[in-house]
């Protein structure tokens, strides 16, 4: 699945002012491809994957994953949408303190109205993907930072997407601990074809990503 | 519920609290539920007891209410009520309080004077006439006195010809009698109030005749102390359901705002607004339940221990109505914190994104 962002722009409110968050964002993604987006603190990284996500809609421009266009979805169009073709990788994982390891990724199955059965397969078989599937009845409390972000990445592939936003996986991971996450994700990406933005303020692993783009004002330039 | 009841298990101690609140709540107004309607029959059941459609009082000054205390009409009321468009039956009525003595034993009463057709169920024995008089079973009980036994009532003595069903009146045990002897015992020629039965609307012509009628359940506000003492008593049980509405409302509200950011990880996940409104629902709902069913069940098993020594009624109604009541106010207090649920922004999941 391709993502194509064309001349997006998104401002929000900023007491009587308007903050411009992209402007003028272009930007394609070919499946398969781990593109990393860098940038100052405010560039518009996280903006750019809300808006690539689905979870705000730009003031002007397109946003396409392959043939849909995702600005003229409604909301419970793009809720569908991010269901069953967008995984999410949030910065500090954002795992639910309730629910185990297995639980986390049982939600995304349960979302989608998924058998258990075959979802418990499938989940157990991601979190071996990820070495973790002798913690699966673990709580978030119960693990490392690094496992947690394992989770995350796990939970983010329960859906089979297509698309994969992640949004600075390493923050709170050592140098080791987030070079295992971001090379994981390079293998998922090419392994399974899954075009994947990352968005990262830490340039020690951008040389694991097939591409880099730098944001710089809501701009996007080669990176 | 697939998130609900994990949380459940995973802040079971918070919700426990809740639980044992909402239980407590529950109990409390279970057991003034109970109490109100002991209370209740105790005050009125030989009103309620009454056959009869409509009593009609002298009527009262302006601002006041009808009331068996104050209320005194000529004997000849009753034909004015017969008389009456609709009235198919009316009977002389009177109430007093006085004093019972039997061997050696005294208990204050309250003496109504009527037809017999207007006692409860006879238990033993045949109707009075005459100086006799019916005591009620647990009068009789009390005070050992048997069908055919003679006792002193407000100093004269007449014969127990018959024990009825067991009524109250203003909490006092009853002693029913014709009103003739009533008439005599009370030392009056006047009479109460008059009891009526029709056969369509009522009327309202007896207002003219110095009368102002009312429907039997209505008379109950004439017996002394009734409508303060149910009103006081409701508005404890009013209270406590608003503040168990309140005090779940709170609870969710702060658990509500305490997830936040799990909240717009599921909407960010693909979760709709109304799985996530559904989910927050059956939790509080699973919550109320069981704490709710446990109080009333705690109420019922102290009811009824208290009901040997208290005016208490444990029934279906005094049960299961607060029960509902309590889980229905408690829904509404949930329902009103958790409806924000439907208003997180899955953009929150992102943290930096603006």
């Amino acid at each position: 699945m391709t993502l194509t962002l064309t001349d997006v722009r998104l401002t929000y409110p900023d007491g009587d002012r308007r903050l411009v968050a992209l402007d003028a964002v272009n930007l394609r993604i070919t499946p398969g491809e781990l593109v990393a987006v860098t940038g100052p603190s405010g560039s518009g990284k996280s903006s750019l994957l809300a808006v690539a996500g689905a979870l705000t809609s730009p003031e002007s421009g397109t946003v396409r994953i392959e043939d849909a266009d995702v600005t003229a979805l409604d909301h419970k169009g793009r809720d569908r949408l991010r269901r069953e073709r967008i995984g999410f990788v949030f910065q500090q994982a954002n795992l639910l303190a309730s629910l185990s390891a297995l639980d986390q990724l049982l939600l995304v199955a349960h979302l989608s109205g998924a058998s258990r059965r075959p979802a418990e397969a499938r989940a157990r078989q991601l979190l071996d993907r990820v070495e973790l599937g002798g913690k699966a009845h673990k709580r978030p409390h119960q693990l490392s930072g690094g496992e947690r972000q394992r989770v995350g990445v796990a939970r983010a592939l329960m859906g089979t997407p297509a698309l994969l936003l992640v949004d600075e996986p390493t923050s709170a991971l050592d140098h080791d601990r987030g070079e295992a996450v971001v090379s994981l994700l390079r293998d998922i990406a090419h392994e399974q074809h899954v075009a994947t933005v990352m968005v990262t303020h830490d340039l020690h692993y951008l040389h694991l990503a097939d591409r880099t783009v730098a944001m710089q004002d809501g701009r996007l330039a080669a990176g | 519920m697939f998130i609900a009841v994990r949380d459940l298990r995973f802040a079971r101690g918070r919700f426990a609290l809740l639980g044992a609140v909402i239980a407590l709540m529950t109990l409390m107004v279970v057991l003034l539920t109970g109490l109100t309607a002991g209370l209740g029959a105790a005050s009125v059941s030989a009103v309620a007891a009454l056959p009869v459609d409509d009593i009609s009082f002298q009527r009262p000054t302006d601002g006041q209410q009808v009331s068996f205390a104050t209320s005194s009409l000529p004997a000849e009321a009753v034909a004015t009520v017969a008389a009456q468009p609709g009235a198919t039956a009316a009977w002389a009525l009177g109430a007093s309080t006085t004093r019972l003595q039997a061997d050696g034993r005294s208990a204050t009463v309250a003496l109504l004077g009527g037809d017999p057709a207007l006692y409860p169920a006879l238990r033993q024995g045949q109707a009075p006439a005459g100086a006799e008089v019916a005591l009620t079973a647990d009068l009789a009980e009390a005070q050992s006195v048997s069908v055919g036994d003679t006792v002193a009532v407000g100093g004269q003595h007449v014969r127990v010809a018959a024990v009825v069903a067991t009524t109250s009146f203003n909490h006092l045990p009853v002693v029913y009698t014709p009103i003739s002897t009533w008439q005599n015992l009370a030392r009056t020629d006047t009479i109460t109030a008059v009891a009526s039965t029709r056969d369509g609307e009522a009327s309202a012509a007896t207002d003219a005749a110095g009368m102002t009628t009312v429907s039997r359940d209505e008379a109950f506000t004439a017996v002394g102390g009734y409508a303060s003492e149910q009103g006081s008593l409701n508005l404890m049980r009013g209270l406590l359901l608003a503040v168990s509405a309140l005090v779940v409302g709170a609870f969710f509200t702060v658990w509500t705002m305490q997830r936040g950011v799990d909240l717009a990880v599921v909407r960010a996940l693909g979760g709709s607004r109304g799985y996530l409104l559904r989910d927050a629902l059956a939790q509080a709902g699973i919550v109320l339940l069981v704490g709710a069913a446990v109080g009333a069940g705690a109420a019922a098993g102290l009811g009824a221990v208290a009901a040997r020594v208290v005016p208490f009624v444990l029934d279906a109604s005094t049960v299961g109505v607060p029960l509902a009541a309590m889980v229905a106010v408690g829904a509404l207090g949930a329902a009103f914190s958790v409806r924000r649920v439907s208003t997180v922004d899955p953009l929150t999941a992102l943290g930096a994104a603006r």
